[in-house]
């Protein structure tokens, strides 16, 4: 939690944590373990619902570290949900895979797509980088809806044999007292949790290390951060190539609850990139706290009006607008400001040490 | 009194730049500002330009104050500079930068652009040139030109020497009495001491953010700029 | 498949699309702004147009002039008091209030019109054409072809001959330093939005006459009016067309060999262009 530094007799050291951050460390360890035995207690649905949070909130996340850390505006990131996805249903039905580990193949699918378009990308600044993302992502779904074997434009599912075989959910069904369908649900939003949390961990200890002040360096200036010898381009390709990934990882768990895909659906730039950033946004962008504010108002503004169509939409698109202009940094912005709360604490402090040969503390 | 500031106050963000500086400019002065490198100079220019916005009252020109307006409404009123660095606009030739000097609409007393090119000969076989292309010295002849084309009251100059060779810099001064002949109030913020000692009517030197010394040329001794440029002995 | 016939089609095709980017161009050019809603607002050009058709009877053309100043207020006001407010350092505001605003924009178009495919009726236009030199060209195509000639060379002439168009072009240059001429560089930059949106009302005109729209063909229409402001190069408009030129040839190429391919020609045309150039074929601007 700290480091030393020394100063002429003066000893400093480095903090990050925060009374309010304690507490917030035992919450999250409690609301894990919660998470776990939830299909204990709620029926099907609510763990549906909870699988769409969890989901949305490691596609935020992952966006969020992506542009608002790493200063990487990518409006293309719908391209790793669909390729994972699809290269899922490939290993499913091309190499006779279970989805689970098939999962995996999504990742790594969506990791090696980064790679070319990584050096496309990187040549392009700011307004033409977010503009040769989206092309990007229209170029692969064009090409993935030419590959006839899964289905063409038209898209297909996962075979039978395939989803009715996935591995743990035979005991899943027997542990929680569930048909098959059911414990699938439950497996899904297992993995899920497992994602959510892992991704949020991951990306708080990446910002914690000495790599993620070299990433908000080079967000802030990146003239700036080379000078002070940053190597800025392995910062940028270190961001986008894991965010791929995860997005990957992601993207082929969704579709293997989902059993069914198609490109338009795989790629939609609404639910993939558009929700996304919203939620981001909305929530609170360069925080980690932000998503996760802005997942949960995002359900809730889900849940309640959904069902007005493009009203719904509408609104988001004006609430996104207004955000922008009067709340730049958010709800959890604007809840941080008043409390000086920081769950996920970021800032460094430097403290000196009162005590001559002094403890931590 | 034609241009005054009373305590004039600047920060960028938390620093602060300038520490309450009075300076005056009467009708058709020519006043001089030097100082070393950070000492707040072009600060008060462009508090004065209105760059930097500042509160109303700290600058007044014409016995208004107008310390919170913007550049576009002050140049309207009189008050040109020519920007440090010159800062050409790229995309225009020079005689495209010229005219854009006079964009505030401000009727044409004495300068057009024939008597910028009567001023600087030069300028008129380049006028259709790129004018990055130019040399350092053409380049700010079009920088003077341009912020005379608003028929300024007040021109503020803003280290106009910098990156030029002596030889330039002589060449370029010689013409400022042909400016203040058309009755132009100058502020001259210069490192080249020896240069503006001798154009400048009084001289002011700042270090760090605040007036150090004030007086004519011929009444102050070069020990006196010395310790207020440098500071006595630290 | 006869080549030339290929190529003819693809240049006028090009029109089409430089008259999409044409407008993005003076925007993206001047103030660096990615308008992501550009696309939904050719797309309301053309709704409005045809409710001036349907609700007023009229020629599509008079539509089009009854249109055009609406839009231009509309584009005024647009970056008066929304987009004016985002610009800065950051690339991030302007792009997240334009996507907002798309979003909004498609789904108002929805409610107010429903998804139903629509077209603005063109008469004899649709279907008259045009022998050029032994390709038969259809009337409707060329003239967008001419159209978008004639907005750039008009808009070229209004950068390089008027006082405004200077304003332009020291703005796009540095908004400081213009504003030591007297410029105002939020009322330029509101003046800019709303003469593009005049250009993207007669761009909403032609592609309301060519083919069906409903709300949701915007997020295209950006994409190659993007494409072909970016191959075409910052601040030049002359390069918009050539880009648009260029989609528009590997598009039609790319359907000759399989209609499938179409779009996806365009794309990869961009992205070839943009590899060997990152900065566009005719960059003018100063980034």
């Amino acid at each position: 939690m700290s480091a030393r530094l020394q100063n002429s007799g003066n000893k400093y050291r480095v903090e990050t944590r925060t009374r309010v951050s304690g507490i917030a460390l035992v919450t999250s360890l409690a609301l894990l373990v919660i998470g776990f035995v939830l299909p204990a207690f709620v029926g099907r649905s609510v763990i549906q619902d909870m699988f769409f949070i969890l989901t949305m909130l490691t596609l935020a996340q992952l966006w969020n570290m992506l542009a608002g850390f790493g200063g990487l505006v990518s409006v293309g990131q719908q391209a790793f949900v669909g390729l994972g996805a699809y290269a899922m249903f490939a290993g499913v039905i091309l190499l006779g895979l279970d989805p689970v580990p098939a999962i995996l193949v999504g990742g790594i699918a969506a990791l090696l797509l980064a790679i070319p378009t990584g050096f496309f990308a990187f040549r392009l600044q700011g307004a033409y980088f977010a503009i040769g993302t989206w092309v990007i992502a229209e170029v692969v779904r064009l090409l993935v809806a030419q590959w006839k074997t899964l289905g063409g434009g038209t898209g297909t599912s996962l075979p039978r044999d395939a989803t009715g075989n996935i591995m743990f959910v035979g005991q899943i069904g027997d542990l929680f007292s569930v048909r098959d369908a059911a414990a699938r649900d439950i497996l899904a939003y297992w993995l899920a949790l497992i994602l959510a949390a892992s991704t949020i961990a991951g990306i708080y200890w990446l910002l914690r290390t000495k790599r993620g002040l070299a990433l908000s360096a080079v967000r802030d200036n990146m003239e700036a951060a080379k000078s002070v010898g940053v190597d800025a381009q392995a910062m940028r390709w270190f961001v986008y190539l894991t965010a791929a990934f995860g997005t990957g990882l992601t993207g082929a768990l969704i579709y293997v609850q989902k059993a069914r895909i198609s490109p338009d659906a795989a790629f939609s730039v609404q639910d993939w990139t558009a929700y996304v950033i919203f939620i981001v946004v909305i929530g609170g962008i360069g925080t980690i706290e932000g998503p996760i504010v802005g997942i949960i108002l995002f359900y809730i503004l889900q849940s309640l009006f959904a069902d007005y169509g493009s009203w719904y939409l509408m609104a988001l698109g004006i609430l996104g607008i207004l955000t922008m202009l009067f709340a730049p940094n958010g709800i959890w912005g604007l809840i941080s400001k008043r409390t000086g709360w920081q769950l996920f604490p970021l800032q460094r402090r430097l403290i000196l040490d009162t005590n001559t040969g002094g403890k931590n503390g | 009194m034609l241009l005054e500031t009373r305590d004039l106050t600047a920060f960028y963000g938390d620093f602060q730049a300038l520490f309450g500086v009075n300076i005056t400019l009467d009708e058709g002065e020519t006043i001089a500002i030097i100082g070393a490198n950070g000492a707040g100079k072009t600060t008060l220019l462009r508090s004065i330009s209105g760059v930097l916005e500042n509160s109303a009252d700290m600058v007044k020109f014409e016995g208004k104050s107008v310390g919170d307006m913007p550049a576009d409404a002050l140049v309207t009123r009189g008050i040109a500079m020519v920007p440090e660095g010159r800062k050409l606009f790229p995309s225009l030739s020079v005689e495209e930068n010229l005219m854009i000097g006079a964009y505030c609409g401000r009727a044409a007393k004495h300068w057009n652009l024939d008597a910028v090119y009567e001023l600087f000969p030069i300028l008129r076989e380049k006028s259709r040139v790129p004018s990055t292309s130019l040399s350092g010295g053409q380049q700010q002849m079009v920088a003077i030109g341009r912020a005379l084309m608003s028929n300024p009251r007040v021109l503020l100059c803003d280290e106009i020497s910098l990156g030029l060779a002596p030889v330039v810099i002589k060449d370029i001064y010689a013409n400022m009495p042909k400016i203040k002949a058309t009755g132009a109030s100058i502020v001259i913020v210069e490192q080249d001491v020896g240069q503006a000692l001798k154009v400048a009517d009084r001289v002011y030197c700042m270090m760090e953010g605040r007036i150090s010394l004030t007086g004519r040329p011929s009444e102050i001794t070069r020990e006196q700029v010395h310790a207020a440029y440098f500071g006595a002995a630290a | 498949m006869n080549l030339i016939d290929t190529v003819v089609q693809g240049i006028l095709l090009g029109g089409l699309y430089a008259l999409f980017a044409a407008g993005l161009s003076l925007t993206f050019g001047i103030m660096r702004l990615v308008n992501l809603a550009h696309g939904d607002l050719i797309v309301m050009g053309a709704y409005l147009i045809l409710l001036f058709v349907t609700v007023l009877g009229v020629h599509p053309l008079a539509a089009f002039l009854i249109a055009a100043p609406l839009m231009f207020g509309l584009g005024f006001g647009l970056q008066h008091f929304i987009l004016n407010r985002t610009l800065g350092k950051d690339i991030l505001p302007p792009l997240l209030v334009t996507f907002g605003l798309s979003i909004a924009l498609q789904n108002l178009l929805l409610q107010g019109f429903s998804a139903d495919s629509r077209k603005i009726p063109g008469g004899a236009l649709e279907t008259a054409s045009v022998n050029l030199g032994g390709v038969t060209v259809g009337l409707l195509p060329l003239m967008t072809f001419l159209s978008a000639i004639l907005v750039i060379v008009a808009l070229n002439q209004l950068f390089y001959r008027t006082s405004l168009g200077r304003a332009f072009r020291a703005t796009s240059d540095d908004p400081v330093t213009a504003g030591l001429m007297g410029i105002k560089p939020k009322t330029i930059f509101a003046q800019a939005t709303a003469i593009s949106m005049l250009v993207v009302t007669l761009a909403a005109l032609y592609l309301g006459m060519r083919a069906n729209f409903d709300p949701s063909i915007g997020p295209a229409r950006l994409i190659y009016a993007f494409e072909a402001v970016i191959i075409g190069g910052l601040g030049s408009l002359w390069g918009t067309l050539a880009g648009g030129i260029i989609i528009g040839i590997a598009q039609t190429v790319g359907a000759s060999i399989n209609p499938e391919w179409q779009i996806l020609s365009g794309h990869i045309a961009f992205l070839i262009v943009l590899i060997l150039r990152p900065r566009g074929l005719f960059p003018r601007a100063y980034d």
